[in-house]
């Protein structure tokens, strides 16, 4: 065995988390000593979000998302923490994997952007050509490359040919062997100012983005677009559009209702660090907002299994929406109006 | 939602590999994290888009067994892509594609070419040249 393909293993603890980018961060945040829960990193990154962009069309159905962009989280919560963080991307598949096994010999846990299509670990339902998966790799041991997959319970290897596919994924948003890792933190930070500007950018997300496709008006939006949907794409097509919005809202990584409790708790834990009751009090009708989205998941559940779906309950189910964009409405201009220092 | 509610509809979608974090508030209003097993709405609409998938499959099988396509388009619709991704994953333009999903234009591929396409949909050369 040559110095270069000798086994390396670090030291790195993994940790499930619900989301596979809060996950990564803040694995790779506690491996350097940080302590933030995921719903911590998911507040400051300022994540929660909601868009609906009905001429955009992925797989033939148009994109909605409750979560901004796919590395926004980490990059705003390395910035307001004053880390350091490496990213780089690659035309050439042996030189990404040179760099990470680079890396690795510098005892450096780093993140890779993958494809889960190909990801053999995952269980083949959830297996669609989504390219914006975070996994964390920490070591190499008989060939094979040790894997803290976040939204895994315990930690998985991929052999050399596996994972190096799944960096160079295909379609859209091809991660193109996107590797990056934390490069240092300073001696200290100041959370409770990363807290408050981590919420307001998130009130200034929901609330003032000046295209009716984003935060509370993009739910307004969605619900209205919905009542017509039967009407005009058809019952099987409208019965997909809202499979659509449920598979968004509740599958892996989301914590529950689009992340809004993942919210919730950050909420919570951010009152007892700022010491602000009315923290506590935007967590509790943030999980009431988070409660009312899951209402929604029931019936439009109902709508998804019975073929033939009623127009009435894709009308009930437009106005639970209604309902929740007046909720998120109040508690977001709460908190922006709120004192936070 | 209530720690105690936490759904555990395990309908094998995760097939046994994981249970996903929920957050949920206990008995004192603080929020927890539980692992689920599944909820039925959400499985409901993951089968809803495999069921989907699975149409467009047998659709297409029945287009390849009459002779209107090729079966590198039943493969196509098997691995969930469409011209533009597999042609991205086999470094064939994709007007070249197009034509190879006519059978007359597939019958005279060449190994070479033919090999590109196998490996792009994880399968042997003889497997997509003997479909059925």
């Amino acid at each position: 065995m040559t110095e270069k393909n000798k086994d390396i293993i670090i030291d790195f603890k993994h940790h499930q988390a619900a989301h596979c980018e809060n996950g990564a961060a803040s694995n790779l945040l506690k491996h350097h000593n940080i302590h933030l829960s995921e719903p911590m990193v998911f507040g400051i990154g300022s994540g929660l979000f909601f868009s609906y962009m009905p001429f955009i069309k992925l797989n033939y159905l148009p994109v909605i998302s409750f979560r901004p962009l796919p590395g926004m989280i980490f990059k705003r919560i390395t910035r307001r923490l004053g880390i350091k963080i490496t990213r780089e991307r690659f035309n050439d598949q042996a030189k990404s994997m040179e760099r990470l096994d680079e890396s690795l010999r510098n005892g450096i846990p780093t993140g890779c952007l993958v494809g889960v299509y190909h990801l053999t670990y995952f269980p083949a339902p959830y297996r669609f050509h989504f390219n914006a998966h975070n996994i964390i790799v920490y070591g190499r041991q008989n060939g094979s490359y040790l894997i803290s997959d976040p939204i895994m319970e315990t930690p998985v290897s991929l052999t050399k040919e596996e994972l190096m596919r799944v960096r160079f994924a295909k379609g859209t948003y091809p991660p193109k062997g996107r590797l990056y890792y934390i490069e240092g933190v300073p001696d200290s930070y100041n959370l409770k100012e990363a807290i408050i500007k981590g919420i307001h950018n998130t009130c200034k997300d929901m609330l003032e983005i000046p295209v009716p496709l984003f935060g509370v008006k993009g739910i307004r939006y969605l619900s209205k677009r919905m009542k017509r949907w039967p009407k005009r794409l058809g019952k099987k097509k409208a019965s997909l559009y809202l499979g659509q919005v449920v598979r968004m809202l509740e599958e892996i990584g989301t914590g529950g209702a689009g992340f809004r409790f993942i919210y919730a708790a950050f909420l919570q834990e951010a009152s007892k660090v700022l010491n602000r009751d009315e923290l506590m009090q935007a967590s509790r009708e943030m999980t009431e907002a988070g409660d009312r989205w899951r209402e929604f998941a029931v019936i439009s559940g109902r709508i998804i299994k019975d073929r033939a779906g009623s127009e009435e309950s894709y009308e009930s189910a437009s106005n639970i929406l209604l309902e929740i964009a007046d909720r998120e409405e109040k508690i977001f201009k709460f908190l922006k109006k709120l004192p936070l220092n | 939602m209530k720690e105690k509610e936490v759904p555990q509809d395990n309908e094998g979608l995760l097939e046994g590999k994981l249970r996903e974090v929920c957050y949920a508030v206990d008995d004192n209003g603080n929020y927890v994290t539980v692992l689920s097993t599944g909820w039925t709405p959400k499985n409901a609409a993951l089968k809803q888009a495999w069921a989907d998938v699975n149409d467009k499959i047998e659709e297409t099988k029945q287009n390849v067994l009459t002779g209107k396509l090729s079966p590198l388009a039943y493969y196509m619709e098997k691995n969930i892509m469409n011209l533009k991704l597999l042609s991205q994953y086999a470094g064939i333009p994709k007007w070249k594609v197009k034509r190879h999903l006519k059978p007359g234009v597939f019958q005279k591929l060449a190994d070479e070419t033919l090999g590109k396409y196998a490996q792009a949909l994880d399968i042997t050369i003889d497997e997509l040249k003997t479909f059925m």
